[in-house]
């Protein structure tokens, strides 16, 4: 047993996190700003912190990924970061000649009170940053809110830094499609663009973390939405954004800075999700929903139908992101499975009581906290077992231990692809959750069965 | 391709040939470089973690105890406490009013519910800054639980790496000189520097023991509290990686006289060389350890090299680059890839000394790229101008390699296959060639340039193949 220590008892634990089910801030800040395109993420801080976030985006999409750091030294640390920034931004433009710098602070630079705006002012004045370049910045501070605060608060930024309002409104609409992966950014601008929808999205990390292979090393790839792009957002016809903690910040700022009007929804994983988001794609622009659409959320129902007692009463524990799981459970439990145990390391009153209104038809009580931690979610699992694990990668430990199937999903994925490919949202994207849930569930059950009751046709 | 170079680190990198050697290194990272080196904290982290029935609780905001979690692979035969993540999240209000009592309270909770033999507890930038008195509250837990509880100095702006293993080291000699030393062998040994990464401590246990040489402690792979302990009893230390635990080894011989070997167990050379120096230090206790080592060098030769020339017939003349976190590891790359016939185009290292660079120089052919604290715009940009059919190096470099449709071996501790001993070397030849002769860069674009017309016309049949 991997993971022998995790106790079947629940004791309160008051100051201590075991096997989190989060990261922090500045990463979350990084995956966002890849999203711009030309941009170089710039981490505000230690070596270290952004080593980590670039060896741990690398083996999460197995691309290379570009950040650059001011490589804070014990000087730094006592006297102010300010030379390290002004030098860093030199040597950036200098040499990578990006469009963007997108700097994050750290918990460090936070504590020690850098003034970022200031700096940057001062690396202009110095003409440090060249004609038509730009650098914007968030503050991250890693002890407060998790990788999906840092998510929205440098999408935030986008808006901060870059929407204007020429007063003429643009036939288009902005989408933020929240901390998903780039294989669901595509996704949600294919559905855009089959409804007709011209869509500005951003960030926007397709053809930037799920790129092809090409024989070239770029250091500045395809895609990302670009700065152009970003400055129309001010007088695009309406904001959707996906997922109220990752994109609800950024949505809200271009409404009170340019007055586009938002709408918030959940991620649309799942029909009921995607439904909501077609239909307020369709009532924002006063379009009809293509044939091709309803033939995708047809062929989705068409596998809930067919599959349908396989699904029945099956007990999922899951470990995630609050927007993702409050879409997931939606969909797990409108095809008759039963979410017991969720857990995400970020925080959130919200959360908690919107996962028990969509569960509260099941006949188990669902066990759900925010912020929770694997551990929790593992010790829970030993007093009700599951059927099925939905998580990331660390969640194998619990797989392996009480042999449970595990589809993984979320952030970190370090064993397996597809992830960067293939979506999660959408009706397609719901086709391919329950092909991975039917896998996992009628592997073991083949495993499982004894050999009079194994079957060949299921 | 020099505008890839900053013009400030002209001097770390060097063309043997060109001119007379001189190389800075040990140098701190320009800011704005997309460096690929890590910090104090990661240097401890990841000495420290392999040792496997210890508690490591990481006293900082959650991400440093998250980017640590078991991504090492260092395997254990035991134990697998390791495993897991322990942080004390700090959170805003810890910053503001500190996090001693945090820590007090998470340190005392952990110790009742798991007893682990002993504590290491890691600080991180944030706490170096608010001040918590980290050491206080590790003394004040040691008194009360009865337990090892040791404070690891990792805060991450002082320094990098390299300052990491040094805090590491002064963290495991507060164990070692603690436990009995009664039944220890006059022919024994520690290893330090080895991560047990796939296993590879195992094969090297299992050659001392053919030695006759017992082993008191495991220090850094599969390692336990209570040989760490009585680590003071054996009568040599063998030191392997050049950074991480060298430290420990000068405290030791400083401390309890015992001298240290620096070693490695990568490619027959230095595996074989390593052996025999252990072998000649104890020739005197016992005569015929150097017999019985020569048998098993012998042994194993004869096994491993019909083998490797199968391997070595295939790969003569092809080009490698070599990017790793020490320059000790590099030495042994570049004659680990001679044996095989092949020449190395670049070596480089994160954090390698004046001295080491020195002797790359020195073992290398001219022409070959020697650099310190690299970066992928630097590293592509001479894997192209090389043209080089592997690129040796760790996490954040192979997607450039295989970006630029370049064969990759990971050195590093993403190692799935033992790359150390004899049979390592086996491995690794096996690694290399099913890398660099892999079809699947006969598929991309960039080989496809280089292949000749009429192995292109195949090439271009098999993909209108597929395509069809």
């Amino acid at each position: 047993m991997l993971l022998r220590h995790t106790t079947k008892e629940i004791t309160e634990r008051s100051a201590l996190t075991i096997n989190p089910a989060k990261t922090c801030q500045p990463i979350g800040a990084m995956y966002a700003a890849l999203g711009i395109h030309g941009c170089l993420p710039h981490s505000h801080g230690s070596q270290g912190c952004c080593a980590y976030h670039r060896s741990a985006l690398t083996r999460h999409y197995k691309e290379p990924v570009m950040a650059a750091t001011s490589s804070f030294t014990e000087g730094a640390s006592v006297f102010g970061g300010q030379a390290n920034l002004v030098q860093a931004i030199d040597n950036i433009f200098t040499v990578y000649e990006p469009e963007v710098i997108a700097v994050h602070t750290t918990c460090l630079s936070e504590t020690i009170g850098d003034d970022i705006p200031q700096i940057t002012r001062k690396a202009e004045a110095d003409g440090k940053i060249p004609q038509g370049k730009y650098v914007i910045h968030v503050n991250t501070p890693s002890y407060v809110g998790t990788h999906v605060t840092g998510f929205a608060n440098m999408t935030k930024a986008m808006v901060d830094y870059f929407a204007e309002s020429a007063g003429q409104k643009i036939d288009q609409i902005n989408i933020i499609p929240g901390y998903v992966e780039p294989s669901d950014m595509e996704e949600i601008k294919r559905i855009a663009q089959m409804m007709g929808v011209r869509v500005v999205m951003f960030p926007d990390t397709s053809k930037v973390l799920n790129r092809p292979q090409t024989g070239k090393y770029d250091m500045f790839p395809e895609g990302g939405v670009t700065v152009e792009a970003l400055k129309t957002t001010g007088d695009s016809l309406a904001t959707i954004g996906l997922g109220r903690l990752a994109s609800g910040p950024a949505a809200q700022a271009l409404d009170t800075k340019c007055n586009v009007p938002c709408e918030i929804l959940d991620l649309p994983i799942g029909f009921k999700a995607t439904d909501r988001f077609v239909d307020t794609l369709r009532k924002t622009l006063g379009i009809t929903v293509p044939d091709i659409i309803n033939n995708e959320r047809g062929q989705l129902l068409d596998i809930v139908t067919d599959m349908h007692q396989y699904f029945y009463g099956k007990k999922v524990a899951l470990a995630g992101d609050p927007d993702h799981l409050i879409a997931l459970t939606e969909f797990l439990v409108s095809i008759d499975m039963w979410p017991i145990h969720i857990v995400t390391g970020t925080s959130g009153k919200k959360f908690e009581s919107r996962i028990r209104e969509i569960t509260k038809d099941s006949p188990y009580t669902t066990n759900v906290k925010a912020p929770g931690d694997m551990f929790l979610l593992h010790q829970w699992i030993k007093n009700e077992p599951a059927d099925l694990l939905m998580g990331n990668t660390y969640m194998k430990y619990i797989a392996r231990d009480e042999d449970i199937p595990l589809v993984r999903m979320g952030f970190p994925i370090l064993d397996r692809i597809g992830h960067s490919y293939f979506p999660i949202v959408g009706y397609r994207g719901g086709m391919r959750l329950l092909e991975k849930i039917l896998d996992a569930i009628l592997d073991r059950q083949d495993r499982d069965a004894p050999e009079e009751s194994f079957e060949l046709v299921m | 391709m020099a505008e890839t170079i900053f013009a400030e680190r002209k001097d770390q990198v060097h063309r043997k040939g060109e001119e007379p050697f001189q190389m800075t290194c040990d140098k701190e990272s320009l800011a704005g470089a997309v460096s690929q080196r890590a910090c104090v904290f990661c240097g401890s982290r990841v000495v420290l973690y392999p040792i496997t029935d210890a508690l490591h609780l990481v006293h900082g905001p959650i991400g440093c105890a998250v980017y640590t979690w078991d991504i090492r692979g260092a395997l254990s035969s035991g134990p697998e406490l390791h495993r897991h993540s322990y942080s004390t999240d700090l959170q805003e209000s810890d910053v503001i009013f500190g996090g001693e009592d945090k820590l007090y309270r998470a340190l005392t909770q952990l110790i009742d519910r798991i007893n682990p033999k002993a504590a290491f507890v890691y600080s991180t930038c944030i706490v170096g800054i608010i001040g918590d008195d980290l050491a206080g509250v590790c003394r004040k837990v040691e008194h009360e639980k009865g337990i090892p509880v040791i404070p690891v100095e990792s805060e991450g702006f002082k320094g990098n790496k390299r300052a990491g293993y040094n805090a590491a080291c002064r963290a495991m000699f507060q164990l070692v000189g603690t436990g009995p030393i009664d039944d220890i062998s006059p022919l024994s040994v520690n290893i330090l520097g080895d991560f047990n990464l796939a296993g590879e401590i195992w094969i090297v246990r299992e050659y001392l023991e053919r030695m006759g040489v017992q082993v008191v402690a495991n220090i850094t792979g599969d390692g336990r509290v209570d040989d760490l302990r009585r680590a003071h009893g054996a009568a040599l230390n063998l030191v392997q990686c050049s950074g991480s635990t060298i430290d420990l080894a000068k405290m030791m011989e400083e401390k309890y006289g015992i001298p240290f070997l620096r070693v490695s167990y990568f490619g027959v050379e230095d595996m074989a060389d390593s052996l025999y120096k252990i072998a000649e230090f104890f020739k005197d206790i016992d005569p015929q350890v150097m017999e019985r080592t020569k048998a098993l060098v012998r042994d194993e030769l004869s096994e491993l090299y019909p083998r490797l020339k199968e391997y070595r017939k295939a790969l003569e003349g092809k080009k490698a680059a070599i990017y790793v976190g020490g320059a000790f590891k590099a030495f042994s790359l570049v004659k680990a890839f001679r044996h095989l016939g092949m020449t190395v185009a670049l070596v480089g290292s994160q954090t390698g000394t004046e001295e080491d660079y020195k002797e790359l120089h020195e073992i290398t052919d001219p022409g070959t790229i020697i650099v310190d604290d690299s970066n992928p715009l630097e590293l592509s940009s001479f894997l192209q101008e090389k043209d080089v059919d592997i690129f040796v190096g760790g996490v954040k470099e192979r997607p450039i390699a295989y970006k630029l449709g370049v064969g990759f071996c990971d050195h590093n501790h993403e190692r799935k296959e033992a790359l150390e001993g004899f049979v390592g070397m086996l491995n690794f030849a096996k690694e290399v060639y099913a890398t660099v002769m892999s079809p699947v860069w006969r598929f991309t674009p960039r080989k496809r340039a280089y292949l000749s017309k009429s192995q292109e016309m195949d090439v271009c049949h098999e993909i209108k193949a597929i395509q069809n």
